[in-house]
């Protein structure tokens, strides 16, 4: 059984009277262990894709299984809950609450998910010292650089030992030497047999991943296994129209 | 996520924004004040009503002579010359369940003991008094009959007279002067404390009846030798104090030989009316301080709501993000609501601090006793923690009912 199964998923958007297909007739299969890039130009649905696969929003059409359990069958609540066990996010803006010190943002998804204070500390720090900041669990926010700040991002996603860890546009707010850092860290946690999708418009965040599933105007139009190192050749796809 | 975490994040979130939670807070800070000046007022008149009638003696009537006429104008109540004697002892008689019937006279005269005077009320009474108001003697002994009878030259003294005339050690068998008439001291009163008005119970000096009208005060009238200012009247407790009032002035006005359509030409009283009426200028006050607490609270209760609604606007992104993280809808509520809760307890607990100084300064500056009990405190808490639950309810259920992915990319 695969982690997830996209069945013709479709998801349209009402604006301003008219209406905008974010994701038309998308269909792919991911297997746990996968690192898998999603590309495309701006307004091409990455991001609305990335909103279905983590369960943010449910498709209008199609079938979206996420370990075998159809999505949108489940309502807010257990979609919340499926969330907080199965998925860990990773934004592109520094995503952590600005009054909470690291430590404490690590743990918040492990609150939610009801794991008693103690636990939460325990697995909080670990999970900061696999990103290498067992050193700033007590720093604010506003005390860590941009690329320290999507370490914390990141231990908070994996802090739960989710099935599938999704990052939207995980380097766009950081230099390439900090987004050289971030992608080296993710290739680690790929090398635990995690599965991470990552979604960006960046061709050699990409590059590093070991399949690239493009999109335009909401289709998917691409969907190549690659190696470790991607080949130039092939990471053009950026923007290529099928 | 527990309670105790959402106290945490709301103490936190809310310590960030200082100015702008001390803001919202004033009309619950005001409005609780007001409650708690409100129910220390209140409490305080209570007491004061029960303490009156405490000292009072319970089941007391007063009747006193009706109002004198003099050229067609009629004078307070009180400056006839109508009650005599006879009439204690027909009302003692005549109506059913009472205790005493104890004429009374009074006036004010001045006491000289040694080299220090003091102007004091001097009471002629046959004992009925300190017995229908249960005031016991600190020293001393009660009038015997037979100085009642004879018009001995005794006294008790009050505590005021027994600090004034005998420098608080007054010795029973001393003498004193009521204006110019010697008197032995044989008693001495327990301190009774203050009447509803301010004044002191304690500044008295009770002779016997036949004394004070041979001796003090003289006849009350040149018509009438046994003429009354009062007769207080004790009734047994099984007694229902409306019907002995109604069956006391159907005695009167039968002894009296008043017609049918004449008006009383006596009054009977409650003392405990009286005094529930003095309390009522204070009931008066409490109302409305309740009403600019209702106001205050539901102002200060809107104005919570709508900086909750400002902050679910300004934390949108923040709630995306916690909904991403596995947040539910109930879990951004409480979030939402615990914010509510803790910023008008917040207010309420500024507001206890301030109606307890607003309740000093009534007592300071009207002289009406305040009562602050530590209950008022617990009713603050309450109540504002349930104006920040009602009024933070609508802004918290906005938050959670927001679609986590319109959260994410609310810029």
């Amino acid at each position: 059984m695969s982690l997830i199964s996209a069945v013709n998923i479709s998801k349209h958007y009402q604006v301003g009277g008219s209406l905008v297909r974010a994701v038309s007739d998308v269909s792919f299969e991911i297997e746990t262990g996968e690192f898998v890039a999603v590309i495309g130009r701006s307004g091409s649905g990455k991001s609305t894709l990335m909103s279905l696969l983590g369960l943010l929003e449910t498709p209008d059409s199609g079938h979206y299984r996420l370990k075998g359990l159809e999505v949108a069958k489940l309502d807010r609540n257990r979609r919340a809950a499926l969330r907080c066990r199965e998925i860990g996010f990773v934004f592109q803006m520094s995503s952590l609450l600005p009054r909470s010190s690291a430590l404490e943002n690590v743990e918040l998804s492990l609150a939610y998910a009801g794991v008693r204070r103690a636990e939460r500390r325990r697995r909080a720090r670990d999970a900061l010292d696999r990103v290498g900041l067992s050193h700033r669990l007590d720093h604010w926010p506003y005390q860590l650089s941009g690329g320290e700040q999507q370490r914390v991002a990141i231990a908070r996603a994996i802090v739960n030992e989710p099935a599938l860890i999704l990052a939207d546009e995980p380097t766009g707010a950081v230099d390439s030497r900090t987004a050289d850092g971030i992608m080296s860290l993710f290739e680690h946690l790929n090398g635990d047999d995690r599965t991470i999708i990552v979604v960006t418009h960046a061709a050699d965040v990409a590059r590093r991943t070991r399949r690239i599933i493009t999109l335009n105007d909401g289709y998917l139009i691409a969907d190549e296994r690659v190696g470790p190192a991607l080949p130039s050749t092939v990471a053009a796809p950026i923007g290529r129209v099928a | 996520m527990s309670y105790l975490e959402s106290i945490r994040i709301a103490w936190r979130t809310l310590g960030a924004n200082r100015t702008r939670s001390f803001l919202t807070v004033l009309g619950i800070i005001i409005g609780v004040a007001a409650v708690v000046c409100m129910v220390a007022v209140g409490d305080g008149a209570r007491s004061q009503v029960t303490e009156g009638l405490r000292t009072l003696g319970t089941n007391i009537l007063y009747v006193s002579p009706g109002a004198a006429k003099s050229g067609g104008t009629r004078l307070a109540a009180g400056t006839g010359h109508t009650l005599t004697d006879d009439d204690a002892a027909a009302i003692l008689r005549e109506v059913p369940g009472i205790e005493l019937a104890s004429p009374m006279i009074s006036r004010d005269a001045q006491v000289i003991a040694g080299n220090r005077n003091w102007s004091t009320t001097v009471t002629g009474n046959d004992m009925g008094y300190l017995i229908a108001r249960e005031w016991a003697l600190a020293a001393g002994r009660h009038f015997t009959a037979a100085e009642l009878d004879r018009g001995a030259k005794v006294a008790i003294v009050g505590q005021v007279l027994a600090e004034k005339l005998f420098d608080d050690r007054p010795r029973l068998g001393d003498t004193f002067r009521i204006g110019t008439v010697p008197f032995t001291l044989v008693g001495v009163l327990d301190k009774k404390g203050q009447n509803a008005a301010g004044g002191s119970r304690d500044d008295v000096v009770i002779i016997p009846l036949a004394t004070a009208r041979s001796r003090v005060i003289g006849s009350q009238s040149d018509v009438n030798r046994q003429a009354l200012d009062f007769i207080i009247v004790k009734h047994f407790e099984s007694s229902d104090v409306h019907t002995v009032q109604q069956q006391i002035r159907a005695v009167l006005r039968q002894h009296h030989k008043l017609a049918a359509d004449a008006p009383d030409d006596f009054e009977v009283y409650n003392p405990a009316d009286v005094l529930a009426a003095e309390a009522g200028s204070a009931r008066v006050f409490s109302i409305l301080l309740a009403s600019i607490a209702s106001i205050s609270l539901v102002v200060g209760g809107i104005s919570i709501m709508n900086i909750m609604l400002v902050s679910v606007s300004e934390r949108t992104r923040e709630i995306g993000l916690r909904m991403a993280l596995g947040a539910r809808g109930r879990d951004i509520r409480r979030q939402f609501l615990t914010e509510a809760m803790v910023l008008s307890l917040i207010g309420g607990t500024l507001g206890v601090a301030l109606g307890a100084v607003a309740g000093v300064l009534v007592a300071f500056y009207s002289g009406w006793p305040v009562l602050i009990s530590p209950w008022i405190a617990v009713l603050a808490c309450v109540v504002s923690t349930s104006v920040g639950l009602v009024f933070g309810a609508y802004p918290a259920t906005r938050a959670a009912r927001l679609d986590p992915m319109v959260a994410l990319r609310y810029e």
